[in-house]
């Protein structure tokens, strides 16, 4: 694949070296003549182009009309938005990921069909409710294709599943537990697993039944 | 009529003090300073804060305002702020000042309503050169 990756800070320049790695041919749209210079270095010349990639005439110069990939990891939410706009709707990259930072803003670039974003915030805020004893439901990830959300479950002393047969939990339809953490050992749940307090489970569900299975595990 | 500006430039800051004697004016900047170009009789509502992030725009009324105008000397920030409003709140009137020539054509084709000082000035310095 063309891959053109908005923003040569950390994220950007990791990337950029995973995909090289990978075998994909990568452009990096960097605005500091000098953290472009460093790129260079590391990733050979022809990987990075000094400009700003929320300009049209940047995007043009980078290749983006044959790009199938336009990754837009600059530092500010409203770069990302626009360098995610204009590959869309003047070059028509086909897919376009967006780092947005404020997980606040996810909305708005959905709504403006920027359908794939990643808020590292979200998923560092999860990795730390994951250890907070206290905190029950914890949506991990997000799978947006499909409308899915895989979820942790921390079964609490006051849970109505304590004491319950898996088989005879009744979810509701399109959900399912596929694992339990027990004891820091992880087990494949059948129908006659009897759930037990500090029991983690790990489970899907439809993003739409999210409260209707809320209410059934809680 | 509602109106929250983002920006207290010398535009925004301008449309602030022409309006608030008749309207409900909001306007928010990220700078306290800015605010000192309002004049002393401003009797609207200032907000400190980034115009673009949704909370923000919810202290400001945003909810409520009839009118919207982003004019902060950064075009991403002002594209960001006003299809929020447009977008997340509904606002029905939408104003978005864009430099960038490139960039307030993408836009202006996308539905929101711009302006392009550069364009603008370019044209009346043209037409007065030419003269």
């Amino acid at each position: 694949m063309y891959i053109i990756i908005a923003g040569g800070g950390k994220v950007g320049y990791y990337l950029a070296k995973e995909l090289l790695e990978d075998g994909h041919e990568i452009l990096v749209i960097e605005k500091d003549a000098k953290t472009a210079l460093q790129i260079g270095t590391e990733l050979g010349d022809g990987s990075v182009m000094r400009g700003m990639a929320d300009e049209a005439a940047t995007m043009e110069r980078a290749g983006a009309n044959r790009a199938d990939l336009i990754i837009a990891v600059t530092g500010d939410d409203e770069d990302n938005l626009v360098i995610s706009q204009v590959a869309r709707l003047k070059f028509n990259v086909p897919r376009v990921i967006a780092r947005v930072n404020n997980p606040k803003n996810e909305e708005l670039f959905r709504r403006l069909g920027i359908n794939i974003t990643v808020s590292s915030t979200r998923f560092i805020l999860s990795l730390i409710e994951q250890e907070l004893p206290s905190k029950a439901f914890i949506p991990l990830v997000n799978l947006r294709t499909v409308g899915m959300e895989f979820i942790e479950l921390h079964v609490l002393p006051d849970s109505q599943l304590v004491g319950k047969r898996l088989g005879d939990v009744t979810l509701p339809p399109g959900s399912t537990f596929s694992l339990i953490v027990r004891a820091q050992k992880p087990l494949i749940p059948t129908a006659d697993t009897v759930v037990e307090v500090d029991d983690r489970l790990f489970g899907f569900t439809p993003v739409a039944q999210e409260s209707d299975f809320k209410r059934v595990v809680s | 009529m509602r109106i929250v500006i983002m920006g207290c430039g010398r535009v925004g800051a301008h449309l602030a003090n022409t309006m608030f004697r008749d309207h409900d004016v909001t306007i928010i900047d990220q700078s306290a300073q800015a605010f000192e170009r309002l004049v002393p009789e401003f009797s609207g509502t200032t907000l400190i804060g980034p115009g673009d992030d949704p909370d923000v725009l919810v202290r400001a009324g945003i909810r409520e305002a009839d009118a919207f105008a982003a004019l902060t000397n950064r075009d991403n920030a002002n594209i960001m702020g006003s299809q929020m409003a447009r977008e997340l709140f509904n606002v029905p009137r939408v104003i978005t000042r864009i430099y960038d020539h490139q960039q307030h054509d993408i836009y202006h084709e996308l539905g929101l309503e711009t302006i392009c000082p550069t364009e603008e000035g370019a044209r009346i310095l043209e037409e007065i050169v030419t003269m």
